[in-house]
């Protein structure tokens, strides 16, 4: 059966509980700062690649290692420019909605049976709702902004969300029922034997499709189409406001690639003969092996019209998803 | 050992924590940032030319059926996870019984399509 193992290796190691806490929180905090950069990091190069750009190869002259840094100073130097017909607050306030969800999720993600920060009984159940609530910044980023293409843009976002959270949330309620658990840990722990994608294919499929739309991540990018609508609900920010949301944007990629490992990957459990790597080491690389197809995909693939974004999702994942819950009830019943 | 709600300290401070965060980059990019507003830097970005008509303005919200089938399937899911956690034990009943239930939905889902409305229009 599935070995529950509540207590963490601070826990352990510390036993006051505000010590404790704050230590989670710092580490929980530095994770987020160090991880999206190194995605960020990533996106530059491998994009440079595939797609030879010379711009990210010049800074600081070897292979442009220090484009990053630039990029940083260039951001926090920027005027911060509020419209004048914006509304000052919520503009302002936008993307630290968007980006602080991103944060919290990092809370529940684990890197071996003793190292995660919180065995949450609901994990998977925070984790859905957690990543749905930066809707609302892009939202009110495009509504305050005052601006058309704004506007536009983040009612587009709305509406892929609203198209895209129901083949994640059902994809995820597959797994639940194979794993019989809602705690992350507990679901990597039930694919002791095998992953998860083994069983699931159809299901990872969807998971990974419909959080590329989540995150909207190329092909899935129409609330930020730069050739019809400048830059979506983005379009009037500029300085560390802007930043803010790339780092969300990296963040969310991070996120749902460690989600995506946790519910299909195996999480932190070695691959077969391979047990000398330790543990957080395979989570660490099963994240960044899946946020490098998210980046590769965005060297790959065209953009995708609003029409058959939204047919993708009614027509296709979710008749597909619903199938499929079905089908693993059936089967898990049966054997 | 910590009670429920004490184990949900850490969402509270990382959350407190990331608001922080993001307070204290803002502050202390007004510190470093320049500030020269003039007035056409100010004026909403419209492809270069002058605004025309405000911003706030109506827009056809295109997904207003999507939406409303969107809050029955989230709200299936919400019926969903707690059952995909025990229904093992309850056997082929549960499973045929969320079956008839998804199913319904699903002829929902089908008669919005025949009838035309998940046409983004």
């Amino acid at each position: 059966m599935i070995a529950q193992s509540g207590v963490s290796f601070v826990d352990q190691w510390l036993d006051s509980y505000w010590l404790v806490l704050i230590v989670k929180t710092l580490v929980v905090i530095g994770f987020f700062l160090v991880a999206p950069l190194g995605i960020g990091y990533m996106e530059h190069k491998v994009l440079a690649h595939m797609q030879a750009r010379l711009g990210p190869m010049y800074a600081g002259r070897f292979h442009g290692w220090a484009q990053l840094l630039a990029d940083g100073v260039k951001f926090i130097q920027k005027e911060d420019v509020i419209p004048a017909a914006a509304d000052r607050w919520v503009f302002s306030l936008a993307p630290g909605v968007v980006l602080v969800p991103y944060i919290a999720l990092f809370v529940v993600i684990p890197f071996s049976d003793e190292i995660f920060i919180l065995n949450l009984d609901v994990g998977i159940f925070f984790v859905l709702a957690v990543t749905s609530v930066s809707v609302i910044g892009t939202l009110m980023a495009g509504w305050a902004s005052a601006n058309k293409f704004s506007l536009i843009g983040a009612l587009r976002a709305a509406a892929q969300l609203i198209a895209y959270e129901l083949p994640l949330v059902l994809a995820a309620a597959a797994v639940v029922m194979q794993a019989a658990t809602l705690s992350m840990v507990g679901i990597v722990e039930a694919q002791q034997q095998y992953w998860f994608v083994v069983t699931q294919p159809i299901g990872f499929g969807i998971f990974v499709v419909a959080a590329l739309a989540e995150l909207t991540r190329p092909p899935f990018d129409m609330p930020v189409a730069d050739s019809e609508i400048i830059f979506g609900a983005l379009t009037e920010y500029t300085g560390l406001k802007f930043a803010f949301f790339l780092l969300a944007e990296y963040g969310g990629i991070v996120a749902l690639s460690a989600v995506a490992s946790v519910l299909y990957l195996g999480g932190y459990q070695p691959a077969p003969f391979l047990d000398a790597i330790p543990e957080p080491l395979w989570m660490a690389a099963k994240i960044g092996g899946l946020s490098f197809v998210i980046i590769w995909l965005r060297a790959t693939y065209p953009r995708m019209r609003e029409d058959q974004l939204q047919r993708i999702s009614w027509l296709t994942l979710i008749p597909l998803a619903l199938f499929q819950v079905l089908a693993v009830g059936f089967l898990k019943v049966a054997f | 050992m910590e009670t429920y709600y004490e184990s949900y300290g850490v969402v509270l401070a990382v959350l407190v924590t990331g608001i922080g965060l993001v307070a204290v980059a803002f502050g202390a990019a007004r510190l470093v940032a320049p500030r020269r507003p003039i007035p056409t830097k100010l004026l909403t970005y419209e492809c270069g030319i002058d605004p025309v008509g405000q911003g706030w303005s109506q827009s056809q919200v295109r997904y207003y059926i999507y939406g409303f089938l969107f809050v029955i399937f989230d709200v299936e899911a919400v019926f969903l996870f707690p059952w995909a956690g025990i229904f093992e034990g309850l056997g082929y009943q549960a499973v045929v019984e969320m079956g008839i239930f998804i199913g319904i939905l699903a002829v929902g889902l089908l008669y919005a399509w025949r009838k035309g409305v998940l046409r983004w229009a």
